[in-house]
């Protein structure tokens, strides 16, 4: 057993068995969550390395949590994408970062590829925290955590995910991940945000969002950027809501016991209502509390490979 | 100097000969081709003191190939590119004409600009350059620049490569305009509302990447357009660099609808690979337009064989190794083909696509006619621009053996079989291995 | 090569003696409770806790724990060890711990079991069990209560087998 790779940078690269090994994993960090003391020695002396292009306070603190409460150091470096594109380069930067000892480089970015490049360019455990509209592994393993967890299986569940599939790198990593898990996977939203070929993935689209949702034993939102109103993927948030809104009305047409998730931050009234996000079916805060233990099963692994 | 490349099988398309003959240069022109026949007579007869004589046997000898789409990236761009290394790059392609593009800075807008490159081609060059001159004054789409002034400097052809002249009534007057100079207007098309911030062909593949994609539409909505205003105004139209399945329907219906005077070309990098090249965010193969799909390089290799596509040109287009490095967003766009031009359109000829006189007439003889030179071909007479292929020896693509600048390859590591072992230009041979 | 060095009897006796004698050093089951080191180790808890309550007649409580995430070498190790479930459903504080293994060797297990402990909790004492003692030590550590002591090479191992695990209750020696 162990990951074949030093590095996770999409979930694209996994097989089913390195999935259930992270999620198997993160179930004993879960135990460690809820002691009194919540931290353990097993990556003692290693140190750890936030490398973020692009502010999250959510992830950057999930991982910075999580690389905390293995023991390791953790350093945090945030740059603006603006004053990378005039001064140092990427290489120079990671360069840096691994010449202050860093083992493992949490990386975010709004260019897809990055991920891919760092690990390719340095002998330091990269881990993907979402790359432009590539990856975001994490955000899917935590998802499927909690469905396991919630569910106990995860073949055979329908899942469908709604919004912006085109931009969004949750939605990619996890329908790479259903996929390989055996759930069946439907995509809900405009076609301008939703394209054709992702049929080729295996996966049912749908537009019309009551037809999508018919029998779902998970409803997946994603985030709705505003910015993309008045650019031509739809005209307005009024009108997005009244479309693909996620209602309580419209979740009644999934199955009684549907759960539904979201990656976070929530836009309310906008691709969900209040009422279903802070109702019973919802699990969104279990997602937030399995992420850290996911997300330290994922440093806990990658320490163990050797290439 | 008189020089005799002997044995060789020597395809000129120009005079329709493809045959062993030994060819005869002197004093930097071609003197003659002779046939195996009138070979052995005539040879008694001559002193062949003071003639450098060249085996070429189990060789092909070609005329020196003619690009029309090159980026020298002299002046404003020297760390990319000189006129020096490219034009040298050039030869070691057995290239011996290139037409340089005008988006340098400051731009080729002016005849003072053309003047520049050449003369620093005539003092650095290692073969003949012919400079692109802008359509438009600052490439800006705004208002024409001074064509017959840059024509009489020694501008073959107009271009806005790389930024497209978006407004159709600049083009539709660009093209007008042109017919006093009876010379083609080179168009990059793209229609870059289409296009905007895509970095790839689009398909499954760009949004698993997570990259963003460019339609072939984005392509075809301009051949069209300016297959139309072509038609409209009866002005010369060159279409560079295509790579879709749908311009070439375009091309090939306008050609057949014979109402434009249209040509068009493409480049290695369109037949040769797919979109699959990108990988894991290779930018080396990263190119605008971008690799297309499987079905796009099929139709290109057929456009090529049935004559809808003209030309095969290189799209040269080097860049520091830096510039490469890092996000692949970010990255410029181009492919530094030079070096491997020949080698990747000779597998054209493997394959069925071309014959060897069809693959010269695309990359030698094609072009010289739509720039207007007298090139591209062995004719007594002519300059004695020459190159000479060995096909028989496998050899590995390696970058780092490039004399180009520009080492962006996606090539690196391709085995490839035709490469020029010599090639005469400027009255220079330069020989290899 | 290998030697049966217990057999299912062998180890049935053991338990029965090593039971009594963790009750005549702590006069009684009181206040006691017993944590097994994943994983052989549980199944011997397991094992101890009952033979316990039949001779004391208390409730003894029983949890397991696993050391992946507290062991020492993590630099030298050829992959990370699996994270098995450590349940310590009962308050440590003030109780007297008996850690229980089934081989005890380099010692190193044992120091991190402790560690794992004291992140639990302040035990009054922590004691140690072992079915098998077979050298080698380490760190400074030695057993409570011993099962067997078993002079080996370093070469050898030393193997239980459990019912638990659809085994035969056993333990062998190998060599090659
Ligand atoms: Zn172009
Ligand atoms: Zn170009």
């Amino acid at each position: 057993m162990g990951l074949k790779s030093k590095d996770l940078i999409g979930i694209k690269a996994l097989d089913a068995a390195d999935i259930e090994q992270i999620l198997d994993t993160a179930a004993g960090f879960k135990d460690v969550l809820g002691r009194d003391i919540k931290k353990v020695p097993a990556l003692r002396g290693k140190t750890t390395v936030n490398l973020f292009y692009e502010p999250s306070t959510r992830t950057r603190t999930s991982f910075e949590l999580a690389a905390k409460r293995l023991s390791t150091d953790v350093i945090n470096f945030s740059v603006s994408t603006s004053s990378v594109v005039k001064g140092e380069s990427l290489r120079d930067t990671a360069l840096t970062i691994q010449a202050l000892g860093a083992d493992f480089i949490i990386v975010r970015h709004s260019c897809s590829g990055v991920a891919h490049f760092l690990a390719n360019n340095l002998d330091a455990s990269v881990v993907n925290a979402g790359d432009g509209t590539n990856e975001h592994p994490t955000q899917a393993l935590l998802d499927l955590f909690t469905i396991r967890e919630k569910k106990g299986i995860i073949r055979g569940l329908e899942v469908a995910i709604v919004g912006d599939i085109l931009h969004s790198r949750v939605a990619k990593s996890n329908i790479y991940a259903l996929k390989k898990m055996g759930a069946g996977v439907r995509l809900i939203g405009p076609p301008t945000l939703v394209p054709d070929v992702l049929r080729d993935l295996d996966v049912e689209i749908y537009s019309d969002m009551e037809k999508g949702l018919k029998g779902a034993d998970i409803v997946m939102m994603l985030r709705i950027q505003v910015e993309r109103q008045g650019k031509g993927f739809f005209p307005t948030t009024v009108e997005y809501f009244r479309n693909w809104g996620l209602t309580p009305e419209r979740l009644a047409g999934a199955k009684k016991s549907a759960l539904v998730m979201h990656p976070g931050p929530m836009n309310r009234g906008v691709e969900i209502s209040s009422d279903v996000a802070d109702g019973m079916r919802s699990v969104i805060l279990d997602q937030v509390t399995n992420g850290l233990a996911v997300r330290m099963a994922v440093l806990y692994l990658l320490a163990g490979v050797r290439e | 100097m008189k020089v005799v490349i002997k044995n060789g099988r020597v395809i000129d398309p120009s005079q329709g000969i493809d045959g062993v003959c030994d060819l005869a240069i002197e004093d930097g022109k071609i003197k003659e081709v002779k046939s195996e026949k009138s070979r052995g007579k005539s040879q008694k007869h001559e002193n062949n003191r003071g003639t450098k004589e060249i085996d070429a046997s189990g060789k092909l000898v070609l005329p020196g190939l003619v690009d029309l789409h090159v980026h020298l990236r002299e002046p404003g761009y020297e760390y990319k590119e000189t006129i020096r290394t490219g034009t040298t790059a050039a030869v070691r392609g057995g290239i011996t004409s290139v037409c340089c593009m005008p988006n340098t800075n400051p731009v080729n807008d002016n005849s003072s600009v053309t003047e520049f490159i050449l003369k620093k081609a005539a003092s650095e060059g290692a073969c003949r350059v012919f400079p692109i001159g802008a359509i438009t004054k600052g490439q800006k789409g705004e208002e024409l620049a001074e064509m017959s002034i840059m024509y009489e400097a020694g501008c073959v052809a107009f271009s806005d490569d790389g930024r497209p002249v978006m407004d159709s009534l600049m083009m539709r007057r660009a093209m007008e305009y042109s017919r006093i100079l009876k010379v083609p207007l080179i168009s990059h098309c793209e229609d870059l509302a289409l296009s905007a911030g895509g970095v790839m062909h689009e398909g499954l593949l760009s949004v698993t990447l997570g990259l963003k994609g460019i339609p072939p539409q984005a392509e075809e909505v301009m051949v069209a357009r300016d297959i139309a205003l072509a038609e409209l105004t009866g002005g010369r139209l060159h279409i560079a660099h295509v790579s879709t399945e749908g311009s070439v329907a375009l091309i090939r219906s306008a050609k057949k609808r014979g109402m434009a005077d249209v040509t068009a070309e493409t480049c290695p990098h369109y037949f040769s690979i797919t979109e699959e090249a990108v990988g894991n965010y290779d930018a080396n193969a990263k190119v605008n337009p971008p690799l297309r799909s499987r079905k796009d390089a099929e139709a290109i290799k057929q456009g090529l064989h049935d004559g809808t596509i003209d030309v095969i040109a290189t799209d040269h287009a080097p860049h520091h190794r830096d510039e490469k490095l890092g996000e692949f967003d970010f990255a410029p766009s181009g492919i530094s083909g030079l070096e491997t031009s020949l080698g990747l359109s000779m597998r054209l000829v493997d394959e069925g696509v071309l014959t060897y006189s069809g693959l010269v007439e695309k990359m030698a003889l094609k072009p010289s006619g739509i720039i207007g030179i007298d090139r591209g071909t062995l004719r007594p007479g002519a300059e004695a621009d020459v190159v000479v292929v060995d096909c028989s020896r496998e050899y590995r693509v390696d970058a780092g053996e490039f004399l180009s600048k520009g080492k962006n390859t996606p090539f690196g590591g391709w085995t490839l079989s035709a490469k020029p072992v010599l090639t005469i230009s400027l009255g220079r041979i330069h020989e290899w291995e | 090569m290998s030697k049966v060095l217990l057999n299912k009897e062998d180890i049935g006796r053991i338990i029965t003696r090593m039971a009594h004698e963790i009750i005549e050093k702590n006069k009684g089951v009181s206040s006691l409770c017993l944590i097994g080191i994943q994983r052989g180790g549980v199944h011997l808890a397991g094992r101890l806790a009952a033979r316990l309550q039949e001779i004391g007649g208390q409730n003894i409580p029983v949890g397991a724990l696993d050391i992946a995430l507290y062991r020492d070498d993590i630099a030298v190790r050829k992959e990370q060890p699996v994270v098995r479930r450590t349940e310590v459903a009962f308050e440590i504080n003030n109780e007297k711990v008996v850690l229980v293994d089934d081989v005890l060797f380099t010692g190193r297990s044992i120091r991190a079991a402790m560690d794992a402990v004291m992140d639990f909790g302040r035990p009054s004492a922590i004691q140690l069990a072992v079915l098998v003692d077979r050298g080698h030590r380490e760190l400074p550590i030695k057993a409570d209560f011993v099962g067997k002591n078993v002079p080996t090479s370093i070469e050898e191992t030393v193997k239980v087998e459990f019912e638990e695990d659809g085994l035969e209750d056993r333990v062998v020696l190998e060599w090659v």
